[in-house]
């Protein structure tokens, strides 16, 4: 049996994980965006915040995953599922590119433009909200779909604690010393992440400036 | 010379301004801006001019001396206020480039909460007088041509009727047919408008043209200030450089008429 036999043979259960996985996805990723974006937003406007926070972010993508997962495993009310580790985990990992984009799209823009938006008599928020985000839009975006892809891959590392996702054929396949098992849990997570990769990809080019 | 305060719509008084406390940009600049007038700031590349101009809207922050704005300083303004009463047309135009032309041109009634409808009816209002195609509303900055774009930053410094308009090299780097044809209706605009001008300028003859008075700026000095009658025959040195660079001295000089 093939590894496209399997999966028909499986399909019910392939697209039963496949949605588990875009669900981790897409909640983590969802979850990074909300707090990703406004400490960026932060640290452009006060630098001595910049280096404990991107700091902080950098060394959380040093954690190899599963440690972080076993890190994360005492904390209470997200230690009790693991689905909820789970998202917690890759809502950290997202996070560094996350503020690092949003940070560096805002200062990005050219300062003529700021400026001249300050000598219109525009307030900071009003500069923030109508020229510095406006235009820092598609490399945030291009942050959105670094971490998306990323987490893509490491959710598949969640089945490890039981969180479900494309993880759980690969770990199945691993122990059965199986690779058509494996693949089933591989290929749909790597179409995930071309997904991924080609839709925000393609925001992103719609929202760039020029 | 002394104007009556009610006269005086901008004052510089003993100004300065070091950047990073060190290299100094202005040194020690006293003027008064009389209401209505147009001054023009005459003078070469890098010689302070917009700088100059920045210390009026508060963008820059004199290091010693005052700037007073009808009457108050420019450390005591609300600087959002400041800044909403004075129009400002910026050096290689400024334009915000994800705005097309009606939202660049509405920006600061847009900030002053002005209703939509009469936000639009203004900005109509404007491209008409500055003469540009009601077509063009919906273009962005980088699909218009320099001239257009031009037009466009004066629409946008005009858009909530300021009393004082700042004006940095406008009209640069035009070609000098579309920069006479806007000369020309700047100066058509201005006898309407009555607004108080500070216009920034490297070239003697718009400056002759356009200006009720011309302060000549060398190296972050005030160096002259002239009607342009004056300051076409002055003898000062420094004057009569400038105007000789610009090869007058050979034919208006000799004919007498600016
Ligand atoms: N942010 C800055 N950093 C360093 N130097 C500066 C800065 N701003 C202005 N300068 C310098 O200050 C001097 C005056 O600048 P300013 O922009 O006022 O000149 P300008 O008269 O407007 O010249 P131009 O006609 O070329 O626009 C120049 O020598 C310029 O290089
Ligand atoms: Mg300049």
């Amino acid at each position: 049996m093939n590894v496209w036999q399997f999966m028909l043979h499986h399909h019910a259960e392939v697209a039963e994980l496949t949605l588990q996985h875009l669900w981790l996805v897409a909640v983590s990723t969802a979850l990074a965006v909300l707090i990703g974006i406004p400490l960026g937003i932060l640290i452009a406007r006060r630098p001595v915040l910049n280096k404990p926070i991107l700091g902080s972010a950098n060394i959380i993508q040093t954690i190899p995953s599963l440690a972080l997962f076993g890190f994360l495993l005492p904390a209470p009310w997200i230690g009790e599922r693991a689905d909820r580790l789970a998202i917690l985990a890759l809502t950290l990992y997202a996070l560094l590119p996350l503020i690092r984009n949003t940070y560096t799209g805002i200062k990005g823009v050219d300062p003529a433009v700021v400026e001249a938006g300050r000598g219109m008599g525009m307030t900071d928020s009003q500069l923030l909200w109508q020229v510095q985000l406006p235009l820092a839009l598609s490399v945030i975006v291009a942050g959105v779909r670094v971490a998306a892809v990323i987490s893509v891959g490491l959710a598949t590392i969640a089945a490890a604690i039981g969180a479900g996702g494309l993880g759980e054929y690969i770990f199945r396949g691993l122990a059965m010393v199986n690779n058509q098992v494996i693949l089933a849990g591989a290929i749909p997570a790597a179409g995930l992440a071309i997904l991924a990769d080609v839709s925000l990809g393609w925001l992103e080019r719609r929202l760039s400036p020029r | 010379m002394t104007d009556p305060a009610d006269n005086v719509a901008v004052e510089f008084r003993n100004v300065s301004y070091h950047l990073n406390g060190t290299r100094e940009l202005l040194h020690n600049v006293s003027i008064t801006v009389r209401r209505g007038e147009t001054l023009v700031l005459l003078g070469r590349s890098g010689s302070g001019k917009t700088t100059t101009l920045k210390l009026i809207n508060h963008l820059l922050e004199p290091s010693e001396g005052e700037i007073l704005v009808n009457g108050q300083s420019t450390r005591e303004w609300d600087v959002i206020r400041l800044r909403r009463m004075i129009g400002y047309v910026i050096q290689e135009v400024g334009l915000f480039p994800h705005f097309n032309v009606a939202r660049n041109i509405g920006l600061v009634p847009q900030i002053e909460d002005w209703p939509v409808s009469r936000i639009q009816q203004r900005v109509e209002e404007l491209m008409q007088l500055v003469g540009l195609d009601r077509q063009l509303a919906s273009r962005y900055p980088r699909e218009l041509s320099g001239g257009q774009r031009q037009r466009v930053g004066v629409a946008r410094a005009l858009a909530a009727d300021p009393p004082i308009l700042l004006m940095d090299e406008p009209f640069g780097a035009l070609d000098p047919i579309t920069r006479a044809e806007l000369q020309r209706e700047f100066l058509a605009l201005q006898k309407r408008l009555q607004k108080t001008v500070v216009f920034v300028t490297h070239d003697l003859r718009e400056a002759l043209l356009l200006g009720t008075r011309i302060a000549l700026i060398e190296s972050g000095r005030l160096v002259a200030l002239h009607t342009p009658e004056e300051f076409l025959y002055s003898k000062e040195a420094m004057v009569a450089a400038y105007v000789d660079a610009f090869g007058f001295e050979s034919d208006l000089r000799k004919r007498g008429q600016p």
